[in-house]
């Protein structure tokens, strides 16, 4: 089973008390009104479909129920880090010293 | 409200058990949702000290506050000062914006305790339970069901279940404990 670090709990949890969220980083459209309609179908449905380094959230629904992101391999299925939500992407440097 | 208890009368102890299971006389249980920034007001009306960060527990003159979430706290206490309890934060409404919820119903106790407690535990919970701090408490997971574990002591937990759940995992601890018991 997959020992996942809650940021808000600050600790190692099993999967089990966790669920999938989807893609992170997508940004909601600022004027939904003027969207149209190939944006919407980007927005709701296009996803990235990483092979390797993906960002991703996940919520601590059997634990303190937030919800944040993570970085996984989808290679390895290894979690790189975790990191609040709302936080902006790790970059390059950070992932690295996390591996290490 | 408090007239059926799934687990009366049933209990696993004796002087030599390695683990004993109680349940946990009913008692007042609320669900306390406040910014953190606004706990100080809450613990007055308290009357003790919330713990600030999650997996937290302060536990004193049989009241128990635990933190299971950034803005979330699990309180219980005895069942005579429930109704203090609840119009104290009822005025509290007034100036900040918070919300006690009443889940004395919903929830049932169950003590865990003796020196294969741990054990016990761990054979149905996913996460480490012997690194699990002592004085602390989380929502966590038992065999598919979803309770708070909380940590009084060493040897020493209880889990807070919903009713419908308590006769599920009281059965299954109680093959546990049978299997430690025989050494399996």
């Amino acid at each position: 089973m997959l020992l996942i670090r809650c940021p808000y709990c600050a600790a190692e949890r099993p999967e089990l008390e966790f669920t999938y969220g989807g893609e992170a980083h997508i940004v909601r459209p600022q004027n939904p009104s003027s969207t149209t309609d190939d944006e919407w179908r980007d927005f709701l449905y296009i996803r990235s479909n990483a092979r390797g380094i993906h960002y991703e959230r996940w919520r601590h629904m059997h634990g303190c129920g937030r919800f944040f992101n993570a970085v996984r391999d989808t290679v390895t299925d290894k979690f790189v880090m975790t990191y609040k939500a709302g936080l902006p992407r790790p970059d390059q440097a950070e992932l690295e010293a996390a591996r290490s | 409200m408090h007239t059926h208890h799934p687990l009366v009368g049933r209990a696993l102890a004796g002087p030599h058990a390695r683990v004993n299971m109680r349940p946990v006389e009913d008692c007042a249980r609320f669900i306390l949702r406040i910014d953190p920034q606004n706990l100080a007001a809450a613990s007055t009306i308290w009357g003790g000290n919330l713990p600030p960060t999650t997996g937290g527990l302060v536990s004193a003159s049989g009241r128990i506050a635990t933190c299971i979430g950034p803005d979330e706290w699990y309180l219980i206490a005895p069942l005579a000062e429930q109704d203090a309890i609840e119009s104290a934060f009822g005025e509290l409404y007034a100036t900040t914006i918070h919300s006690l919820v009443d889940v004395g119903h919903r929830e049932v106790g169950i003590t865990v305790e003796g020196p294969e407690a741990v054990l016990a535990l761990q054979a149905t919970i996913a996460f480490d339970i012997a690194a699990m701090p002592v004085g602390s408490g989380c929502r966590t997971i038992i065999d598919k069901a979803q309770i708070i574990l909380l940590r009084q002591g060493p040897d020493s937990f209880r889990i807070e279940v919903w009713h419908s759940f308590a006769d599920h995992v009281w059965n299954l601890l109680a093959g546990i404990c049978r299997e430690i018991e025989l050494g399996v």
